[in-house]
């Protein structure tokens, strides 16, 4: 017999097996869950939690679906946080500091406190790449930021009401389109295709009999 | 904290003391022979007892596996309902069904197109394997390479079954779909002179992965659920799709919203429909563990189905090789084939690196199956057994900190557990990953119902029977930017006739014919995992 915890999922106690996730003793303790479920791998944020253990003064936070249940874990779920996305034309913005001044001016009443640091589900430097929008030096934030899937947990600590996912999303949007290196070997193809010299080798290889076609594929060579 | 069993501890010294001898040595590919022969005789999708042959449908006499079959001939949740199809709730140009990579990227380019255009999705926008997308996305733009070489690669990947049109349409609109992520602001991963860092996955002859990390699908997800609010297109989340509705011309022409949480009805009307509803893993074919998302229910098979829609390779699953099989608290979950692409190696409980381990995801997780049930080299684990899958040896290859670089997602998921993954292997077992089958459509995306479109997993021709890595993500892309492409076209000469559900009544009249009375809800929408009284 599996050793037995107790967990207190919105104050009610359950008794569930050690070894569950704090999502997996939900469904245990008889939720269908609809909010508050996403991949159930760590990748899409959907189940922010903040939890408490009995008799520990710290306030800490997880990801439902990645962090196992503990003795006298006091579980809310955060399946909503109201973050702040601010709507702009991505053709249209540029990577200038004054963007974030204009989009996400909150981020300057940031006072220092590194809540969101100390919550980050992913364990990210949140407060650091805050700093780095500020200052307008984009692929820092973006590069500080690349792990964030959105949870919002940091968000919902921030006396200051910055919307920290958003403003790393924006971050790495203005990265990827404006600051990073463009592709020279990637837009030569592209005028490739769209001149047409790309298609008669295919169309090669597609009027062959399946039998030389297989033969073509089981001795192609492979790049090393 | 994970404490692994003394079994497990005595095989991993095994791994170890093997590992500086397996370094740098290259393992031999199999023969065209030898990989039929480890499919036929171990790939899940040859199980016969695990199909059942339809009934009724446009796919009657066809095999399915028994858990899809249930809810293709299961009851539609609209036949208990009064539903007023004359006052909609919603009256929209575009109406796509499904908030993931390929509905997003629909949305997006209908939009672009001057449709009006909605989203629904039955969890909220970007709650979808997309997201979850590690490896990932293929294209042949370096000039080592080219769009034939990857559709040969593909084809010969996907058993010479891939539909030559839809194939021929992601090989050249490959390019053209990393250039519009690019400049919809996603971080490729790039050297310093702009060129794309790309890698090998199973089954390509060409290093044509792109990559953003291992968070590949994740960027991707975030990037185009962000462009898709700035546009200020509908989305209604939580609510799913349960039926498509047509017109009395029988075109398509909407569908029946549920809400997830209220249950309340709602009638969208469309011109054109685009169904965008992902894979079918929590369906959990055969009992295997999955790596998809919450929502991979199939749902938008089921509605095609009932509608009168084909499907087109409906029987072949993909069970992607490396699945975790410890810690228990993520059996299942996705080990990105990127960790194989960097280097680690395939070993056995004595030590053995049994296979290459970039042969195609088919024969690889075949071949694990074999390693474990013939030849008894698997090791024990709580779910079942599992190989090794020998991640060390990335550090030893690409240098210190490779790992924590290219891989920081595979790192933090093992960490959790105590496993640090730079020095010791980690347990795999196949897991059921991506539906190659899906409804049939033509190159412009359309089903054979008018006005009805399909983009993504639904998909069913575009990989033939076995999809290669970094082909899904690229697939949502060229062929969601395609649908949305033509619909967003599509509409403008669509006049909607009076809208009707007969179709439905049609089924399941036709389902009495056959002598199927099912009480089973359909579409599914959310596995149920409640622990079930005893």
């Amino acid at each position: 017999m599996e050793k037995m915890v107790n967990v207190f999922l919105f104050g009610k106690r359950y008794q569930v097996p050690e070894s569950l996730t704090i999502m997996k003793a939900m469904e245990y303790a008889g939720y269908q869950l609809v909010r508050g479920c996403g991949c159930r791998n760590g990748f899409c944020g959907a189940c922010a939690t903040i939890y408490r253990i009995h008799g520990q003064q710290e306030l800490k936070t997880c990801l439902a679906c990645q962090t196992k249940v503990e003795e006298g874990m006091y579980v809310a779920t955060l399946p909503f946080f109201p973050l702040v996305k601010q709507v702009y034309d991505i053709e249209k913005i540029k990577p200038t500091q004054q963007i974030m001044m204009q989009l996400y001016p909150e981020i300057y009443s940031c006072i220092g406190c590194n809540a969101c640091t100390k919550s980050c589900t992913q364990e990210l430097n949140v407060m650091q790449y805050i700093a780095y929008a500020q200052r307008g030096e984009y692929e820092k934030c973006a590069e500080e930021s690349f792990d964030c899937v959105m949870c919002g947990v940091c968000s919902s600590r921030c006396p200051a009401g910055i919307s920290h996912p958003q403003v790393a999303v924006l971050a790495r949007r203005l990265t990827g389109k404006y600051l990073a290196p463009e592709s020279q070997h990637l837009i030569n193809r592209v005028n490739e295709i769209d001149a047409g010299d790309c298609e008669a080798a295919i169309e090669a290889i597609m009027q062959k009999p399946l039998e030389e076609i297989k033969e073509l594929y089981n001795h192609r060579d492979i790049e090393k | 904290m994970y404490q692994y069993t003394d079994e497990q501890r005595e095989s991993m010294k095994k791994v170890e003391a093997t590992r500086q001898e397996r370094f740098g040595k290259a393992l031999a590919r199999m023969s065209a022979e030898e990989k039929e022969q480890v499919l036929a005789s171990f790939h899940p999708d040859y199980i016969t007892s695990a199909y059942e042959e339809l009934k009724v449908g446009p796919n009657k006499g066809g095999k399915v596996l028994h858990e899809l079959a249930d809810l293709l001939q299961g009851r539609s949740r609209v036949l208990d309902m009064e539903i007023d199809l004359t006052k909609p709730d919603y009256d929209v140009d575009v109406l796509v069904i499904g908030g993931g990579g390929a509905g997003s990227s629909a949305a997006i380019e209908a939009h672009e197109r001057g449709a009006n255009v909605m989203i629904v999705t039955k969890l909220r926008l970007g709650d979808a394997n997309t997201a979850m997308a590690e490896g990932g996305i293929q294209a042949a733009d370096k000039p080592n390479d080219s769009p034939a070489q990857h559709y040969l690669d593909a084809f010969g990947g996907g058993h010479f079954k891939n539909k030559p049109e839809l194939l021929y349409k992601l090989v050249t609109k490959a390019p053209e779909a990393i250039l519009w992520l690019n400049k919809l602001g996603v971080m490729f991963d790039k050297e310093e002179d702009g060129t794309m860092v790309t890698t090998h996955g199973g089954g390509t002859s060409r290093k044509r992965m792109h990559a953003c990390r291992d968070y590949s699908g994740s960027e991707i997800m975030r990037t185009l659920r962000d462009e898709v609010f700035n546009r200020g297109i509908t989305v209604v989340d939580f609510t799913s799709a349960i039926e498509l509705i047509k017109d009395t011309e029988g075109k398509a022409a909407g569908a029946v919203l549920m809400n997830m949480e209220t249950k309340e009805i709602l009638v969208a009307k469309a011109k054109t429909v685009i169904i965008a509803t992902g894979g079918a893993g929590r369906l959990h074919y055969q009992g295997f563990p999955t790596s998809n998302h919450y929502g991979a229910t199939a749902d938008g098979l089921v509605l095609g189905y009932r509608a009168g829609a084909k499907l087109l390779y409906p029987e072949t699953l993909q069970y992607h090789p490396t699945g975790a099989a410890e810690p228990t608290q993520i059996y299942g979950a996705l080990v990105t084939e990127k960790v194989r692409s960097l280097g680690a190696q395939l070993v056995n409980k004595d030590g053995e690196a049994f296979m290459n381990p970039l042969e195609t995801r088919d024969v690889t997780a075949s071949s694990i199956i074999r390693e474990c049930k013939e030849r008894g080299k698997g090791i024990k684990t709580t779910d079942g057994e599992g190989v090794w899958l020998d991640t060390p040896l990335i550090e030893m290859i690409g240098g210190e900190g490779t790992i924590e670089k290219r891989i920081p997602a595979m790192l933090r998921m093992f960490g959790k557990y105590g496993i640090d993954i730079r020095k010791e292997p980690i347990l795999v077992y196949p897991t059921l990953h991506y539906q190659n089958g899906g409804l049939d459509i033509s190159a412009d995306g359309m089903t054979s119902i008018e006005n009805l479109y399909v983009a993504g997993e639904a998909v069913g021709g575009i990989h033939g029977t076995n999809r290669l890595m970094g082909n899904s993500l690229l697939d949502i892309i060229v062929f969601g930017r395609n649908a949305g492409q033509s619909a967003g076209e599509k509409y403008k000469s669509v006049e909607v006739q009076e809208l009707t559900l007969s179709h439905v009544q049609a089924f399941e009249n036709e389902l009495k014919e056959a002598g199927i009375q099912s009480d089973m809800p359909s579409p599914r929408l959310l596995p149920d995992y409640r622990r079930q009284a005893n």
